[in-house]
């Protein structure tokens, strides 16, 4: 049998949809790693409590798509803010492996609320996309697919810009690669840590709501969060190109195996590769090795 | 008031327990161990049980979280591997029991040496990704090899038998697990007295000095690995001959997640600290139930929100007490016991 | 340089980081049973000579000798074992440990136990450790007058008595050399002079040789045999204590400046308080 080349060129244009969405987890990631060192598992579980948000006000409470999406990424953005606030400001100084653990508890925490607000049950989110497919050549995408891939590369683009010119975001630059000398220049580094969380969680918000419109909402989609992490280790903790390049890969990575493989075979790739990169490569492919001193 | 004790040999300062008082304490202790499953009903036993299988494996969780400095995410997974080992042993062989359990300690032992493997690279959060990786990749293993897991459906377990002594219910279960939890913790206290244990103890502290001071970082961390894996293993393998059916949704990441709130809850770094932390994350969903169950009448759907509240008290255990409480519920102990050292004094 | 045959013999080494030279061709002895020091302003590359010798940094190039064998590329573990010690600067004991499980862990490398002995606790094991306490007891903490903080947890110590605990553990390694960084950085007067006659007691009562990276010059000029001057990773004088202290290009290194004799005089100055 033949190769069905617009086959594969489909699954390609798919699952570069599903790359953009794990590339913007991956930023929101790096963002809180770079500006407070906290490397934060629970970043899938408020992806999912911004989906879960956005259900609400939309199927809940009636409000339009535009208006909904504002108020879910606000919310994520306060829940950022939050955790930052009561659990991870007081281990400040603690050894990075505890905060790393703290994390993972927050984590466990917002599944078990979200299953008691929302429900165990997966669900649907509303429509509010459109259905009719897009074509780009020959190949059939589905039209969420397109609108999530744009949205994610758009928010990636603005939070680059900021990053490079907006003094918040030079302000961030500046704890990330020295606490204390930021400190002396006058910035306010608590407050640095917080806007990283709460622009993370925003971040992390937005992109739930996409992850949902595309696959369905459910208190176990925080697992995409775990396909995440393993975009910034292969792209490395502290780097933003790092996360990009690292989203695509696994992005393609995951469609190709699930698709020619078989579902259950997406995970095994995922984390086979998470394997083979801290073997060969630890620190990413653009992470910062970390120097050793005594 | 206690003043003082009076140690007339290095030997005597360095026993595990070295005051009368405290031998006092044990020999009674032991002594309910003892009566305990002539008195107690059969729900009391399964929780013993249950317990003494929790207590296993997180005191080897806590040889490599606590005392190595290596945070695992994989306790759970390893359990499975010691299941499975006993479940395939069992349906395909028939070997006897013991031989089957220490087969299962070895498997997972050898297994997670392989896991530690990245740890010839990167340390701490790294490995913890690792080990994440680890556990999903095990699952599927459990879940699609099916030639030998039997896939979904999984594995029927018959009972565990010692010496043409069948073990089908907890109260004949507790005399095999019993024994073996008291012995594999004994073990894990008496290696944090020798140069094993310190050199693990080292690599937690700045691992970097302990290679200066003559300890190979690479072999000493695969062997805490290895060694947590271990006690999992064990620990697993029980758990089959208990629940008498493996399957791959019996070792569920949330397990590991209980394991490692066991670990910090109780206090990581001290063979108490495993105990206590074990003994108290079992009871938790317990006393959950039991909650529960007194709401039943005013709240009709209570018994749905079990899952979710246990999952929320798990995670706020986890935060709280390394917020709040980092040494766990062994430190609380040691200043308890302080406390009624030095009454009627203040500390 | 003595008759004796070097016991530690740093041969030609030179030591980059990227383009940054650190070390270049640095060469030295290390007589058996002497004190020898190495001295040179900030950033002349003393501990960094300290980890090509403790086996933390390869050098790109040259040899370092231990009693004639070439361990250049041998692992740290095994330095530690062939009876190379060392103690960091900055003090790197080990914070969750009590000060004597500190000293015991130098003697890891010289013990025996494996993991089936150390879970049972019987045996071998048991003996080793009872020997091992009973000799920590008697030669080293004795020694150096630590038996009131034995049981202490290391972070509850004042930060002399921290310097005295890591000598311990140094001098726990049975070493044939012990290398000191900085033993008495940021002690005061009194406990400096303790350090001092600690020194100068392991080299004559243990027989252990010495070699020490330090600042302080009276105490450098009062206990060493043999000083090394390094200056932007190289030797610019080695010799004794008196004969280097005349040397310009020593004193213009630490000066950078021109009034040599003024110098020479603080240094002398020094020397006779």
């Amino acid at each position: 049998m033949d190769f069905d080349w617009l086959f594969f060129a489909e699954v390609t244009l798919a699952a570069l949809g599903n790359s953009a969405l794990l590339a913007l987890t991956g930023l929101a990631f790096v963002l809180i790693y770079k500006a407070t060192r906290v490397v934060n598992l629970a970043i899938g579980e408020m992806l999912m409590v911004g989906a879960y948000l956005f259900f609400s006000f939309t199927a809940g409470l009636g409000l339009p798509p535009w208006g909904a999406i504002l108020l879910a990424v606000v919310g994520g953005a306060l829940l950022g803010a939050t955790i930052e606030r009561a659990v991870i400001r007081p281990m400040l100084g603690e050894a990075a492996i505890s905060v790393f653990m703290v994390t993972i508890g927050v984590g466990s925490v917002l599944i078990g609320l979200t299953e008691i607000i929302w429900g165990a049950e997966p669900t649907a989110l509303p429509d509010f996309m459109g259905k009719a497919p897009i074509f780009i050549g020959d190949a059939y995408v589905s039209r969420k697919v397109v609108i999530g891939f744009s949205v994610a590369a758009a928010v990636i683009a603005v939070f680059l810009l900021a990053f490079r010119f907006w003094r918040g975001g030079i302000a961030l630059r500046a704890t990330a690669s020295d606490q204390a000398a930021a400190y002396s220049c006058g910035i306010n580094v608590p407050a640095v840590f917080s806007l990283a969380w709460m622009f993370a969680g925003a971040a992390a918000a937005g992109a739930g709501i996409l992850v949902g419109a595309v696959g369905g909402i459910a208190p176990t989609m925080g697992v995409f969060g775990l396909s995440a992490l393993v975009v910034v280790i292969v792209g490395g903790l502290d780097s933003i190109a790092g996360a990009l390049i690292g989203g695509v890969l696994v992005g393609l990575l995951e469609a190709w195996c699930g698709t020619y493989l078989g579902g259950e075979y997406k995970m095994l790739a995922t984390f086979g590769l998470l394997m083979l990169v801290l073997l060969v490569r630890p620190y990413g492919l653009f992470g910062t090795v970390e120097i050793e001193r005594l | 008031m206690r003043i003082g004790t009076l140690k007339e040999s290095y030997a005597a300062d360095e026993a595990l327990f070295d005051t009368r008082t405290q031998k006092a304490w044990l020999g009674l202790f032991f002594l309910a161990l003892l009566v305990f499953p002539f008195t107690a009903g059969e729900y009391w036993l399964y929780i013993a049980c249950l317990v003494a299988i929790h207590v296993i494996s997180t005191t080897g969780l806590n040889i490599l979280t606590g005392f190595t400095g290596l945070v695992s995410l994989g306790q759970a997974a390893f359990m499975g591997v010691g299941a499975y080992t006993v479940a395939v042993l069992e349906a395909r062989l028939g070997t006897p029991t013991l031989v089957n359990l220490l087969a299962a300690g070895f498997v997972t032992a050898a297994v997670g040496a392989l896991v530690g493997l990245p740890s010839l690279r990167v340390k701490g959060l790294y490995l913890a990704m690792a080990t994440i990786a680890a556990s999903f990749i095990l699952h599927f293993i459990f879940a699609n090899w099916t030639s030998v897991t039997q896939g979904v459906s999984g594995i029927n377990v018959p009972p565990a038998s010692v010496l043409g002594f069948e073990m089908a219910r907890p109260v004949q279960l507790y005399w095999l697990i019993l024994p073996i939890a008291v012995l594999m913790v004994l073990g894990a206290a008496n290696l944090f007295r020798t140069r094993i244990g310190r050199a693990f103890i080292a690599i937690r502290d700045r691992d970097i000095s302990a290679e200066v001071l003559g300890i190979p970082l690479l072999r000493y961390k695969l062997m805490s690995f290895a060694l947590s894996s271990f006690y999992a293993g064990v620990a697993g393998g029980l758990w089959a001959y208990f629940f008498r059916v493996v399957t791959p949704e019996s070792f569920p990441f949330v397990y590991s997640i209980f394991f490692l709130a066991a670990v910090i809850v109780g206090g990581m770094g001290t063979i108490l600290g495993g105990i206590l932390g074990a003994v108290f994350m079992t009871l938790v969903p317990e006393v959950l139930k039991l909650g529960v169950g007194l709401l039943s009448p005013v709240l009709p759907d209570a018994v749905a929100i079990l899952s979710p509240v246990r999952t929320i008290v798990f995670g706020a255990l986890i935060v709280g007490f390394l917020v709040f409480e980092p040494h766990g519920l062994a430190e609380i102990w040691r200043r308890t016991r302080r406390f009624f050292h030095l009454w009627p004094f203040k500390t | 340089m003595s008759a004796a045959s070097p016991i530690l013999s740093v041969d030609a080494v030179s030591l980059s980081f990227g383009g940054l030279k650190a070390l270049s061709g640095v060469t030295f002895d290390v007589a058996p049973n002497s004190i020898t020091a190495v001295i040179g302003p900030n950033g002349a590359g003393k501990t960094s000579l300290f980890n090509c010798v403790s086996g933390f940094y390869t050098p790109q190039q040259g040899a370092i000798r231990f009693e004639g064998a070439d361990i250049t590329r041998t692992h740290p573990p095994h330095r530690a074992k062939i009876g190379l010690a060392r103690t960091f600067q900055n003090i790197a004991l080990f914070r969750g440990m009590t000060v004597l499980d500190n000293i015991k862990l130098g003697r890891h490398a010289h013990m025996r136990t494996n993991l089936l002995d150390a879970l049972l606790y019987w045996g071998r094991a048991q003996r080793e450790e009872m020997a091992l306490r009973a000799e920590i007891e008697e030669k080293v903490i004795d020694f150096l007058e630590i038996n009131h903080i034995r049981n202490q947890p290391v972070a509850s110590l004042a930060y002399g008595l921290r310097k005295r605990v890591e000598l311990a553990r140094a001098l726990a390694m049975r070493p044939k050399v012990l290398m000191l960084d900085e033993p008495v950085a940021g002690m005061n007067r009194e406990e400096t002079e303790d350090m001092a006659r600690f020194i100068l007691d392991v080299k004559e009562e243990w027989g252990v040789t010495i070699l020490m990276v330090e600042h302080d010059m009276g105490m450098v000029m009062d206990i060493s045999d043999h000083v090394v001057v390094l200056n932007f990773g190289t030797v610019i004088a080695r010799g004794k204590p008196a004969e280097v202290t005349q040397n310009p290009d020593v004193i213009r290194a630490y000066l950078g400046g021109t009034d040599i004799e003024a110098l020479q005089r603080r240094i002398q100055g020094r020397e006779a308080a």
